[in-house]
């Protein structure tokens, strides 16, 4: 996982991605759905997370062994009986990665939530109100910004590990631990929106009728917001799941769950790579690597449901295009031999 | 004047940043109920110590790390030591200083990620810029293929570039920095053995950076390709080769913010590589730290990492400031 935060950024200067001007109404009943536009890539993108949900959700009421059933020894090759082989506890890897691809889902959608939550909450208060109340947002934001959020992961984890309360420990704990830490650049890309909403004519028209402040944000600005939460919330979730298996990784995951993370950390603690057990190691690796890519194309596709500037036309046209601009060029060049003739 | 201004906010944003940075690395692991001594004292009494032995070395551990003290004094003594470069002792490697520990593995870190942010940054910045200008089956390709080393995770990438290339394939040594029996010195032969063990890792943090810059470079070039300026400039039958480099010089700047946004969560990935490929470097020294509760080593390695990220980033901001003629030209400052 690099650039989702890159990725944010290049959302946040490319300029609103809200339409400019008031939305007008569809014409005739055409089905809302169908102006969507979904391309090819969105539906590959649903298809992969949907095929990793599946494997987390549904998985597990068709397989016949649990993750915490002994069934073999220290790295079993896969057999008829065990498709993916043991793991290092000689528990059955794919029952191990069904549990594991279900918490880590978990996490990426409870920590992604949170983060958007305040996020957006951060953003509208800052870019809708103004004055102190966004320098200070934003100086806040832009100090935890620029802290590296794997730093403060790691120290509050650790401090987690050794606290005597249960659940903070385990799934929830980390998720809640991810989500207050994440928010930072969402808030920043929502601020920039939201004070250019604020400066709308709609808005004039609302505070003109009276509403008060909590409702104009929640009515007027949010709903302009809504299509970048979504994006943003997508890329949350991808970051979360990530951020997780990273703390897993270190040895900071979710005591007694299991984990994507935790399965890599136990592969990698027992030598699976160096002894060549590839069940091990790299059906977690893979799992993580579609929900990563899956999140990431999806966050991308929808990007261009909601910014039609994105949208490349087809090859066709670009060549058509290319062709007219030529043509031109020619006409221009003829003309001005002409020109040059006649002087 | 609006540089002068740029650069003083700049200066204050990140002077405040590093001082929330050393407050939260000296305040979060000392929230721990108990204090890590105690963590480290039960691990002994585990080993079969006498329980006034245990006090003891409680006691001793105590005034070492200056725990006994009331929280104030704790941070006064810290921040000192850490302008002396003084991290106090390893709790693991006692009474080897923390210093040593992380001097040992600074360069390690530094050799792989300096040239693999750099390197990725600008390859994947060239490759974005042309897959957005040519557009069609190349920019499907280029952006696919980058979006797929994007999304993928590092540890992902390094893991199976491990297993194909050294475990199956065999061209590359399976893990650590130099052979055995080889110690790390200015010489040709160590120099040529380690940069066989610096390859891989190398490889899966540049090729993701790659992936990710040229992503970001794409979107930012196709808005560009859609401006005002390019079809007005288009109009006047401007070449193309022209209109690259006017798309190419705006769409740099953004990119150039993501760089520093990105450095960030580049070092986080880059320390679970090292793990991955057991390369000696920060990532290791703080996995290793983190499995025998070496909070002394923790705090090091955390606010090595915090200071480095904070320094990259300010100074890609500072250069940012001389690059962007639009700060240089505005009066008022803002942003």
């Amino acid at each position: 996982m690099t650039n989702i935060q890159s990725a944010a950024v290049t959302a946040e200067a490319g300029g609103p991605l809200v339409p400019e001007g008031l939305p007008t109404e569809p014409q005739k009943a055409k089905p809302a759905w169908r102006s969507l536009n979904f391309g090819p890539r969105m539906w590959i993108s649903l298809g992969i997370i949907g095929a990793v949900a599946a494997l987390a959700f549904i998985g597990p009421l068709f397989y016949p062994y649990g993750p915490d059933q002994k069934v073999g020894s220290l790295y079993d090759s896969p057999s008829a009986e065990h498709i993916l082989g043991t793991e290092n506890f000689g528990y059955d890897v794919l029952a191990v990665l069904m549990a594991s691809a279900r918490n880590s889902l978990i996490i990426g959608l409870l920590a992604g939530t949170i983060a958007v939550l305040i996020g957006v909450a951060i953003g509208i208060l800052a870019g809708y109100i103004g004055g102190w109340v966004e320098e200070a947002l934003m100086g806040f934001t832009n100090i935890v910004l620029a802290i590296p959020s794997i730093v403060i992961l790691i120290l509050i984890s650790i401090s987690l590990q050794s606290t005597n309360v249960a659940f903070l420990k385990g799934v929830v704990g980390l998720a809640l631990v991810i989500g207050i830490t994440a928010w930072p650049w969402t808030a920043r890309a929502v601020r920039a929106q939201a004070s250019s909403v604020a400066t709308r004519e709609h808005i004039d028209v609302a505070k003109l009728s009276g509403a008060r402040t909590p409702s104009i944000m929640v009515r007027d600005v949010l709903p302009y917001l809504a299509s970048y939460a979504v994006m943003a919330w997508v890329l949350q979730l991808a970051s979360a799941i990530l951020a997780e298996s990273t703390l897993s990784m270190l040895g900071l995951g979710p005591s007694g769950a299991n984990s994507l993370g935790k399965q890599l950390f136990w592969a990698l603690a027992f030598q699976a790579v160096a002894t060549g057990a590839w069940w091990a190691f790299l059906p977690p690796t893979i799992v993580l690597t579609m929900i990563s890519f899956g999140l990431l194309y999806l966050q991308s596709s929808l990007d261009e449901v909601f910014n039609p500037r994105l949208r490349r036309g087809k090859k066709k046209n670009l060549a058509k295009a290319a062709a007219r601009r030529e043509e031109t060029a020619r006409k221009l060049a003829e003309q001005n031999q002409r020109v040059e003739v006649t002087a | 004047m609006g540089l002068r201004r740029y650069l003083a906010n700049k200066t204050i944003w990140y002077l405040g940043a590093l001082v929330v940075a050393v407050v939260l690395n000296f305040l979060l692991p000392r929230l721990i109920p108990g204090n890590p001594v105690d963590v480290l004292v039960s691990k002994m009494g585990q080993g079969g110590l006498s329980s006034e032995a245990q006090q003891r070395t409680y006691e001793a551990f105590m005034r070492e790390f200056g725990l006994d003290k009331p929280i104030w004094d704790q941070f006064v003594l810290y921040i000192t030591g850490v302008f002396h470069g003084n991290f106090g002792a390893s709790f693991s490697f006692y009474p080897t200083p923390v210093s040593s520990l992380s001097a040992q593995s600074v360069p390690y870190t530094l050799a792989l990620q300096l040239p693999a942010i750099v390197l990725g940054w600008i390859i994947g910045n060239l490759l974005g810029a042309i897959a957005a200008y040519k557009g069609g089956g190349w920019d499907k390709s280029v952006f696919t293929t980058a979006l797929l080393f994007n999304s993928t995770p590092y540890y992902c990438l390094s893991i199976i570039l491990l297993y194909v290339f050294a475990v199956v394939l065999g061209i590359f040594p399976v893990g650590g920095a130099y052979s055995l029996g080889l110690s790390p010195e200015w010489s040709w032969e160590f120099f040529s053995d380690a940069v066989s063990y610096w390859w891989l890792p190398f490889l899966s943090l540049v090729l993701i950076n790659i992936g990710g810059q040229a992503v970001g470079m794409r979107s930012m070039a196709i808005y560009e390709l859609g401006s005002d300026y390019v079809n007005y400039s288009r109009s006047l039958g401007i070449g193309d080769r022209k209109m690259t480099g006017y798309i190419f010089r705006n769409a740099m700047l953004p990119q150039i913010t993501g760089l520093a946004l990105s450095i960030g969560t580049m070092v986080g990935g880059a320390l679970i590589t090292e793990l991955v490929f057991s390369y000696p470097g920060m990532g290791t020294l703080l996995f290793g730290a983190i499995s025998s509760n070496d909070y002394p080593v923790i705090q090091a390695v955390t606010l090595i990492i915090t200071v480095a990220v904070l320094v990259a980033n300010y100074m890609v901001e500072i250069l940012y400031g001389f690059i962007d003629p639009r700060i240089r030209a505005s009066k008022s400052g803002e942003k």
